[in-house]
């Protein structure tokens, strides 16, 4: 009874809260949508980023073949795909372009444009990062029968293959681009999308106007927007709260969204849902004495998980006890299961006394050494001070080192640290994206522990070959008991998404993933 | 009859600091509230209750009880041990900064004024450049510039771009002190004597400029600290979970002082104290030692 209370009070909450923006209303053109960056990226790559930081700024411009329908999450839609056709036995997509798409430049686009792009996902020339390089890696050749047909030609199955090719990541470049500079998108701007680039002012902002050749008749409906930098939080609530900005789409902490609606009442709107994203502890396994198992497993049992995450929910984004699949997901590991593994035990005590054992065992029994993270307040710096506080109950000492997001990414990228607060930024629950990161770092760069494993990439790749969903399961169950007993890497807490908006933005739909939904293409004005 | 001769009465000493006290109150009690910073500071192992740096969500933003006589921050951490700790941060900091800055201004100042000509027009100008930057500017510069350099635990980096603001200050007023030593005729006989500049310098120009290069020390003591204070709060100075007075104004205190407002007052106020105690000390000093106010 209290249950169904509950579910109704839930959907009443919902229909008074997020449906406010979904009762459906003409949109109006024009006005501009000032919202807060809260990190400023390093680079416009789309390819070669994990962060929303490059997103929120490059999304705007660029177009993907195609993009998930988020009134419909996970369903995907065509964005630059008219339409298109798989195989049954999931050997071959082909998709037919839509007509009359230009580059910013004037340029047309091409099959030739969709085929240099995936070239350069699933094979990066030299001096160019792809992250998204294990994901397309099933991609036998790519063939461009005429200017307006693309067709992907499977070396391997890849079960969620059509939600890759909706990934926001795989923003289109221009073919002549690429030929002249493989490099070029990193610093200069040249997409299809539904906004041209303006300017970017380093350390204040980046702005985008209505792009009149846009292929989608009657979008955007904005004139033009600015995303401006708010690497502090209070800075960015503050203008959130003056109107300076109008929305902050990556998500806020609780405490955040309690100071906002107490200060702003019904002027704005906060959407909540759990996050496809986590935070993850890195070892540099290329690094003494973190070569050693037994050290990266001392330190992963040392976490007091299931406390820290009743105490970190209250005051941070971090909120769920979860394995490499977001919990409450088809394919997540059960609590019961998850228990059992190296880092989620219950009993705490028990473990630390573990976890001292082992690194007596290993001769490192007062470790020293130093944790890179980023120096976004939320939620790296909670999820900091919280890990040196564990690490510290078995005699382990800390340097915290917090730096912007350039810095960050440079320094693990070329793997100059020791251990990492890294993140797993996805954009849907498939397990071939949720552990293609955990692959070793020959297939996977963003793999940060650096660690290479036969064993774990045949795992991986005999469960994208497997279309039971069962034996698929067990595969990943498989996958993760391996991964957390060679303690490259494991998730400390998956997020919560609390997407604040002021009233007046329409148009925005809320997601699971902040990576989604960020053209901007349909936002527009009620003012 | 011998009549003895009346004892003759023992001249009084008089006691320098009592002295100090009488004439400038206010000075001595900030020296008394620099004494305890530093008692807390040395010995916070031993003076704080609780361990500064552990975590109890239990605790979580507990108004000032019996338990913890300031509340506890956003973490369940206790708030008095983390000022207890952070007067340690910003006392190696303060001074460290404020030592390492005033003593290359006094050399600086002290060489420009000895050799004087072509060398102290440049080292003037150069020191116009840097006096034309506030202090807390400068510093984020150089901060911004060189990162962050931990040695021991303590970030080198920070120590200098708050020292490097103080250079100039500290060299303008010292030379100007110095500028009356070189006529004086011993630095002239020193000169004639065939000593070396380096000798005249430290050992005849630099300890008669003393009286500044103190007075100055203890004024930016105060200054280094606030600047320390300010840099943690801007998330350029030390780094969380690092028990730092303006590393407690700034995180998540923005977000909870509604709810407990103990979590930015008592760092406030510490900060206050401690910069008022300094400056006012500073000048205290500056008076006592001020031939004129003696008269």
């Amino acid at each position: 009874m209290r249950s169904t209370w509950m579910a109704l009070t839930l959907l009443g909450s919902a229909l008074a809260f997020g449906a406010g923006g979904a009762v459906a209303q003409t949109p109006k053109k024009g006005g501009t949508l000032n919202f807060a960056i809260s990190a400023e990226t390093a680079h416009y790559d789309c390819h070669a980023s994990d962060t929303y930081a490059t997103l929120h700024f490059s999304s705007p411009f660029y177009s993907t073949l195609l993009r998930f329908n988020l009134a419909k999450f996970p369903e995907v839609e065509g964005d630059l795909a008219k339409s298109w056709t798989v195989a049954p036995d999931l050997m071959s997509y082909t998709f037919k372009l839509q007509e009359g798409v230009k580059f910013h430049d004037g340029t047309a686009l091409t099959s030739e444009d969709v085929k240099a792009t995936y070239d350069r996902l699933r094979n990066p020339p030299q001096g160019v990062v792809s992250t998204r390089k294990a994901t397309f890696a099933d991609i036998g050749t790519i063939e461009t029968p005429d200017p307006l047909t693309v067709v992907f030609k499977m070396k391997a199955v890849n079960a969620a293959m059509l939600e890759h090719f909706a990934s926001p990541w795989n923003c289109i470049y221009a073919a002549k681009d690429l030929a002249a500079n493989p490099a070029i998108p990193r610093t200069k701007i040249n997409g299809t999308g539904p906004f041209t680039f303006v300017e970017h002012v380093k350390g204040s902002h980046v702005s985008g106007k209505r792009n009149t050749g846009y292929f989608k008749k009657g979008l955007p409906y904005l004139d033009d927007y600015k995303g401006i930098f708010t690497l502090q939080a209070a800075a960015m609530l503050n203008a959130l709260q003056g109107g300076q900005v109008l929305a902050e789409f990556r998500g806020i902490s609780p405490a955040e969204r309690d100071r906002l609606v107490a200060a702003m009442g019904d002027k704005i709107r906060i959407e909540e849902q759990s996050w496809t994203l986590n935070l993850l502890i890195a070892f540099n396994t290329e690094k003494k004495p973190f070569d050693d198992v037994r050290v990266r497993k001392a330190l992963l049992m040392a976490i007091d998980r299931w406390g820290g995450s009743q105490g970190l929910s209250k005051i941070s984004t971090l909120r769920s006890v979860g394995g490499v699949i977001r919990p409450g997901s088809p394919f997540a590991t059960p609590e019961a299961e998850l228990v059992k593994l190296p880092g989620f035990s219950k009993d705490i005590k028990k473990s630390r006394e573990e976890a001292k054992r082992l690194l007596k065992e290993a001769g490192v029994p007062d470790l020293k050494f130093t944790l890179w993270n980023r120096n976004l307040a939320m939620p790296y710096t909670p999820a900091g001070v919280f890990l040196i506080d564990q690490w510290r109950q078995i005699g382990v000492t800390v340097e915290h080192k917090q730096s912007d997001t350039g810095t960050y990414l440079a320094t693990m990228n070329a793997g100059n640290h020791e251990v990492a607060i890294d993140f797993s930024n996805l954009f849907m629950d498939d397990s071939s994206l949720g552990l293609a990161k955990y692959l070793s770092v020959t297939r996977a760069p963003e793999n940060r522990s650096r660690s290479k494993d036969a064993e774990l990439d045949k795992l991986y790749d005999d469960h994208m070959r497997e279309r039971d969903p069962a034996k698929r399961k067990a595969l990943i169950r498989a996958f993760e008991k391996r991964l957390f007993e060679q303690a490259y890497q494991q998730p400390l807490l998956w997020w919560h998404r609390i997407v604040p908006t002021h009233k007046v933005v329409m148009g925005w739909e809320m997601s699971p993933s902040h990576n989604l939904g960020q053209d901007l293409a349909e936002v527009w004005l009620n003012q | 009859m011998t009549i003895a001769a009346p004892a003759e009465a023992a001249p009084r000493v008089p006691n320098a600091a009592m002295e100090f006290a009488r004439r400038q109150p206010l000075g001595a009690i900030s020296f008394v509230i620099i004494c305890v910073m530093m008692t807390a500071g040395i010995f916070c192992e031993w003076v704080a209750p609780y361990d500064p740096l552990a975590i109890d969500f239990v605790q979580l933003l507990g108004a000032p009880s019996l338990e913890h006589w300031c509340g506890t921050d956003a973490y369940g951490r206790d708030i008095c041990s983390r000022l207890i700790y952070g007067a340690r941060t910003a006392l190696v900091i303060g001074f460290t900064s404020s030592f390492v800055g005033s003593t290359l201004g006094a050399i600086l100042g002290v060489a420009s004024a000895y050799f004087g000509g072509r060398i102290d027009n440049w080292i003037q100008r150069v020191v116009d450049i840097l006096l034309a930057f506030p202090i807390i500017v400068l510093a984020l510069v150089v901060v911004a510039a060189f990162g962050r350099f931990a040695v021991a635990g303590i970030d080198v980096n920070l120590i200098l771009a708050i020292a490097i603001p103080i250079v100039p200050r500290v060299a303008r007023v010292v030379r100007a002190a110095a500028l009356s030593v070189r006529v004086m005729p011993y630095v002239d006989a020193a000169r004639a004597a065939g000593y070396s500049h380096t000798r005249i310098i430290f050992r005849h120009m630099a300890p008669n400029v003393v009286a500044p290069y103190l007075i100055m020390l203890t004024a930016f003591i105060a200054q280094a600290i606030l600047a320390e204070a300010s840099l943690s709060f801007l998330g350029l100075g030390v780094q969380e979970p690092t028990a730092a007075w303006g590393l407690m104004l700034s995180g998540n205190a923005a977000d909870f002082y509604r709810q407990a407002p103990w979590m930015i007052l008592f760092p406030g106020v510490a900060i206050s104290l401690a910069v008022f105690a300094f400056n006012l000390f500073g000048d205290s000093l500056r008076d006592y030692l001020d031939p004129r106010f003696k008269v």
